[in-house]
C-alpha cells in the first residue's frame, strides 16, 4: 500500500506538471486572442470562458475514450498511468489559464496600445511584451489553474483508475476512504490538501508582492 | 536627417475624424513644414489629441487625407516619435525601456547601450538608469519618455500635453528638454492648452476650436492680435499665464 507521503508527492507531481504544460500553452494562446483581430474571435472568447467550467468527469471520460485500448491513442498504453492524469488535468486547466490571461492582457493592451504602436510593436511581439510586463498579475491565473488541478477528482479517477501505488492521489484516496468508512484518514488527507493549497498560494502571493514593490 | 530623405512636410487636406457618429475633427487643411515649433492650441475637448494621433498615424482619417512627403511606412514610422500626456513605461529598468524602443527601431545591438545612455544623460536621468521605470516620479517618467524618443533620433517629435499632469518644477525640466530637442534640429509638434507654455516654446500656433482649425499664425501675432473671435476669447479666458 502506498504511504501518505507517496500519495501527496504523486498529487503534486501530476498537478504541477499539468499546470506547467497548461501555462506554456495557455499564456501565449490567451495573449494572442487578446491582441489579435480575426473572424470568430468573440465566439472563441465566449467558448474559452465557458470551458473554464468544464466538468472534470467529462474531461476524464473524453481522455479515457482517447486513450482506451480501442481508442485512437490506445496504442500508446497511457491509460491508468500518471501521464494520462497529467493529460486530463492539462486539458482541464488550459482554458482557465488562457481565459484569465486573455482578460489580463486585454486590460493591459488598453493602457499600452498607443505607446507600443507608436514604438512600432505589433502582433505577437506586442503580445509577448505585455505578457512579460504583467507577469506578476498572471501568477493569479496560474494559481487558479493549480487550485483546480489539485482539487479535482473526477478526471484523475477515470483516467488514472486510483490504483494503489501507481495512480493514487490525494483526492482519489479521500473519495475511496470515505466510501470505505475510514473517515479519520479521509479527513486528515483533506486537511493536508487544504494546507498545501494555502501554502502554495501564500508563497506565490509573497513573491508577487515583493516583485510589485520592486518593479512598480 | 538629410533634406533629401526628409519625411516633411506633412500635409493635411480636408482631414476629418468621426467616431460613433460624432465628428471630432472636421475639414482640417494644413501643411506642417520642417523648422518652427508648431503648437496645437485649444481648449480641453477641442480635438487636439485626436489631431495629433491623425498626424502620427495612430488614427486613420475618416475623411480627407493625411500625407507625408517621405515614402515607405517603415521610413515614416522611424522618422517620428510621440510622447503622451501620461508616460507608459514597461516594468523594467529605465535603461531597458529605452533599449526596448531601440530594438523595435532595429538599431544594431552593439549601438543600443551607448545610444540609450546618451539619451538618459541628455534628460538628466543617467544616475537612475538601473532603477525600475515605474517607481520613478511622474516628472522623471515623463523625462524618461522624452529620453526614449530622443534615443530614436526622430525627425518629427509629437508631444501631447506633455506637462499636463506635472508640477511647475517638473514642467520646467520637461520644457528644457523640449528646447534641447528643438535646438538639435528636431521638428516639434506639441499640443497644449497652456498659453504660457505655448509662448515659451512655440514659433507658430494652430488654434483648434470644436474640431476645426480656426486660425494659424506666428506665436507673437497670435497672442498680440488674434484674428478670430474664438481665439481672442480663449486667450482672455486663459489668463493668468501659468
Amino acid at each position: 500500500m502506498s504511504t501518505l507521503g507517496e500519495i501527496v508527492a504523486l498529487s503534486l507531481a501530476v498537478s504541477l506538471s499539468a499546470v506547467l504544460l497548461a501555462t506554456l500553452l495557455g499564456l501565449p494562446l490567451g495573449a494572442a486572442i487578446a491582441v489579435g483581430r480575426f473572424p470568430g474571435r468573440r465566439v472563441l472568447i465566449v467558448l474559452l470562458n465557458a470551458l473554464m467550467g468544464l466538468p472534470p468527469v467529462v474531461v476524464g471520460l473524453l481522455v479515457y475514450l482517447l486513450l482506451s485500448r480501442a481508442g485512437p491513442l490506445g496504442e500508446l498504453g497511457l491509460l491508468f498511468t500518471p501521464r494520462a492524469m497529467v493529460i486530463a488535468q492539462t486539458i482541464l486547466v488550459l482554458p482557465i489559464i488562457a481565459a484569465l490571461c486573455r482578460q489580463s492582457v486585454e486590460d493591459a493592451w488598453v493602457e499600452y496600445e498607443e505607446q507600443l504602436r507608436s514604438l512600432g510593436a505589433h502582433g505577437l511581439h506586442a503580445a509577448l511584451t505585455l505578457v512579460w510586463d504583467i507577469r506578476f498579475s498572471l501568477v493569479t491565473a496560474v494559481l487558479a489553474g493549480l487550485g483546480r488541478a489539485l482539487a479535482e477528482v473526477g478526471a484523475v479517477i477515470i483516467v488514472g483508475g486510483n490504483i494503489d501505488g501507481v495512480t493514487r492521489v490525494m483526492t482519489t484516496t479521500i473519495a475511496l476512504e470515505t466510501s470505505k468508512g475510514d473517515l479519520p484518514l479521509a479527513l486528515s488527507l483533506g486537511l493536508v490538501l487544504i494546507a498545501l493549497v494555502i501554502a502554495l498560494n501564500a508563497a506565490a502571493h509573497l513573491i508577487k508582492e515583493a516583485a510589485q514593490r520592486r518593479y512598480g | 536627417m538629410a533634406a533629401s530623405g526628409s519625411i516633411l512636410p506633412l500635409t493635411l487636406r480636408d482631414a476629418g475624424f468621426a467616431a460613433g457618429g460624432r465628428s471630432i475633427i472636421e475639414g482640417v487643411s494644413a501643411e506642417v513644414a520642417a523648422g518652427p515649433t508648431t503648437i496645437i492650441l485649444g481648449a480641453n475637448g477641442a480635438g487636439k489629441s485626436v489631431l495629433m494621433r491623425l498626424m502620427h498615424g495612430l488614427l486613420q482619417p475618416t475623411s480627407g487625407v493625411v500625407a507625408w512627403r517621405g515614402q515607405g511606412a517603415e521610413r515614416l514610422r522611424r522618422g517620428q516619435a510621440m510622447v503622451f500626456q501620461r508616460p507608459i513605461m514597461l516594468r523594467r529598468s529605465a535603461l531597458a525601456n529605452i533599449l526596448y524602443a531601440l530594438e523595435l527601431a532595429r538599431i544594431p545591438a552593439a549601438e543600443r547601450g551607448r545610444q540609450a545612455m546618451d539619451a538618459l544623460r541628455e534628460v538628466g536621468l543617467a544616475e537612475v538608469a538601473h532603477r525600475p521605470a515605474r517607481v520613478l516620479s511622474g516628472g522623471e517618467q515623463q523625462r524618461l519618455a522624452l529620453a526614449r524618443a530622443w534615443a530614436l533620433h526622430p525627425e518629427v517629435l509629437f508631444l501631447d500635453e506633455p506637462t499636463a499632469n506635472l508640477d511647475p518644477g517638473a514642467t520646467r525640466e520637461i520644457e528644457n528638454v523640449i528646447k534641447a530637442f528643438d535646438a538639435s534640429g528636431t521638428k516639434i509638434v506639441m499640443s497644449t492648452h497652456n498659453l504660457g507654455q505655448a509662448r515659451r516654446l512655440g514659433d507658430e500656433v494652430l488654434f483648434i476650436h470644436q474640431g476645426r482649425l480656426v486660425e494659424r499664425a506666428p506665436v507673437d501675432t497670435f497672442f498680440r492680435q488674434p484674428a478670430s473671435a474664438e481665439a481672442a476669447a480663449f486667450i482672455k479666458g486663459e489668463l493668468p499665464w501659468t
